[in-house]
């Protein structure tokens, strides 16, 4: 093996840690999420509670439009990252092939925009937002989504195109390919599995974008489930809902351990490419 | 009549070209439109003063926005803030991830399962996560304070995210706790480049395995340990999510981190002009970082090359 060995021992006493270090935050969410008030409240922590309850999960559906957050969630991501394939595909296997001048500089510029913290952007949005009337409008986080994700899904899949053997490109176009049906029924049938990759990548980051979806929806239906949560509060200050906000924390948070688990290979190759070759 | 004949039929290469901009064009266009444009408007919009007291009219002003950040104290505190936590939480982080990478890259059996585990507080909504932190790191009912007093580190619960640098510490906590996967994955995909053979000619020399790491590991991996670190400094320094909802700034302004102070300039006290000039400084300064570490990376590219 190629680094150092550890002894046994230690390494497994470690990846124990590790795995207890990844874990517990969810754990105990979701442990809190079943818990009665009462346990909830008690001192000393309850760590085994002999009563569980869903009351907490019930009562997010009934007092609150927590369907519509989930709704919401999931389609404003799945939109957007369609379309950010759509619009990626394309200007990856151009840059991936085509020589243009200038190609090197607009690299750079993805490059850095994979870098931008969203707060730079959030005031001049706001404005394109309200002067296009896209106020509490799904598409306000749509657009922005689609292009957020942009920047990686162009890297990444540019480097998947990269890696084609170029022969099979240069065979179709002696058979008289153009550009477009070569990128239509030659390479991107053959990038099936990186297309999934970055799908799942973009997925995942519009799931949790919070500002956006903070400014620019304000309508309680239309909210998604990353601000709705954070903003469940009690009658008042004072009485903070800890139950249901662990219950929402984990309805929440489900879909995406269901795609880490599903497709954690994926999420890994996605993510080195895009990273550590762009 | 050659020039007019070669500029009506485009060569391949030309046409080439031309389909590959038509390509690229709503893709840059969109691009254009949610990060360029933001940009060149704020630089425009922090000349003037656009707030309240104008009754939200733009009026030109220079560079008095600018001006007044330089004897904002407020402004200065969020940049020291955003300085500390950025600092201190990627420092950890890498070195926690190199561990973690370490550890990852040996065999045994489970490893599939350890780095799914592993991957998963980066792929977990921020805002989420920052709500799990805050009921671990509860003052009264926190799971932190209960495990520390039971273990005999505490006398009495402290008040984690009510306290200046416990807050900053709680902060710190789950930041790591949320990132440091992410690097360990980048630095795993370095650790699994480098060939085994190198190890084996140096063991065979008597170095130790952690003469090894440093003489061979470190210098081979460091582009990747810039890499992440630069893409850790960059979200960490524009950091909104995970402060909002644990301690929006608080207590105090003690946690109150740049992207804080601009999101409330704008939103709370509708002052777009001088939101405008947070917004250009806080792009140069990642500017500028950004530039220094893509310089430091290639340079050592080179070195090693």
């Amino acid at each position: 093996m190629a680094s150092p060995q550890v002894p046994k021992i230690l390494r497994s006493i470690t990846i124990a840690m590790v795995i207890l270090f990844c874990l517990a935050p969810i754990l105990w969410q979701l442990l809190t999420s079943f818990k009665t008030n009462a346990d909830i409240a008690a001192i000393p922590n309850v760590y085994f509670p002999k009563r569980l309850t869903f009351a907490h999960y019930q009562e997010l559906f009934t007092r609150r439009p927590f369907w519509n957050y989930l709704l919401n969630s999931a389609g404003v991501a799945t939109v957007s990252t369609l379309l950010s394939l759509g619009l990626g595909a394309p200007a990856a296997y151009v840059l991936a092939r085509i020589k243009l001048p200038g190609e090197r500089l607009i690299l750079a510029a993805i490059l850095l925009m994979t870098l931008f913290p969203y707060i730079l952007l959030f005031l001049g949005l706001l404005e394109l937002v309200q002067k296009f009337g896209l106020g509490n409008q799904y598409l306000a986080l749509i657009i922005p989504y689609t292009a957020i994700n942009l920047p990686l899904t162009i890297l990444v899949l540019r480097s998947f195109f990269q890696q084609l053997p170029i022969d099979l490109e240069d065979a179709a176009r002696v058979d008289g390919y153009n550009t477009v049906a070569m990128l239509v029924q030659i390479v991107l049938p053959m990038t099936v599995p990186a297309l999934v990759t970055t799908g799942i990548l973009a997925f995942i980051f519009a799931w949790n974008e919070f500002l956006f979806a903070l400014t620019f929806i304000t309508q309680e239906s239309m909210k998604t489930i990353p601000v709705a949560a954070a903003q469940l509060g009690g009658a008042s200050v004072f009485e903070i809902p800890y139950g249901p906000i662990a219950a929402a924390t984990v309805l929440g948070t489900l879909p995406l351990v269901g795609l880490v688990l599903a497709f954690q290979r994926r999420i890994i190759s996605g993510l080195t490419a895009g990273a550590v070759k762009g | 009549m050659m020039d007019s004949q070669s500029a009506k039929i485009p060569t391949i290469v030309q046409r080439e070209r031309r389909i590959g901009w038509l390509l690229l064009a709503p893709a840059l266009l969109l691009l254009t439109l949610v990060f360029a444009y933001p940009i060149l408007r704020a630089i425009g919009q922090s000349l003037f003063t656009q707030n309240l007291g104008t009754e939200l009219q733009p009026q030109f002003s220079g560079l008095a926005n600018y001006a007044r950040m330089a004897v904002d104290s407020r402004f200065w505190q969020s940049l020291s803030n955003s300085a500390g936590f950025t600092i201190v939480s990627v420092a950890i982080e890498l070195i926690l991830g190199m561990g973690i990478a370490l550890l990852l890259n040996q065999s045994f059996c489970g490893r599939g399962i350890v780095r799914t585990i592993a991957i998963l507080p980066w792929a977990l909504p921020t805002a989420l996560i920052a709500l799990a932190w805050t009921w671990i790191f509860n003052d009264q009912f926190g799971i932190v304070n209960d495990l520390l007093m039971r273990m005999g580190i505490m006398r009495q619960e402290m008040n984690w995210l009510g306290d200046p640098t416990l807050a900053m510490v709680a902060l710190i906590v789950a930041d790591v706790w949320k990132t440091t996967p992410f690097i360990s994955i980048l630095l795993l995909a370095g650790l699994q480049s480098i060939p085994g053979d190198l190890y084996e000619a140096h063991a065979i020399d008597g170095a130790s395995p952690w003469q090894s790491f440093w003489a061979i590991t470190l210098p081979l991996l460091m582009p990747q340990i810039l890499i992440a670190a630069l893409f850790r400094f960059a979200q960490a320094f524009g950091i909104f999510d995970l402060v909002t909802v644990m301690t929006g700034g608080g207590p105090g302004g003690a946690t109150e981190m740049v992207s804080l102070y601009v999101y409330a300039t704008i939103m709370r006290y509708l002052d777009f002009g001088y939101g405008s000039a947070l917004v250009v400084v806080t792009f140069l300064i990642l500017v500028i970082a950004v530039t220094v570490i893509t310089v430091l990376v290639q340079r050592l590219r080179r070195n090693l090359a």
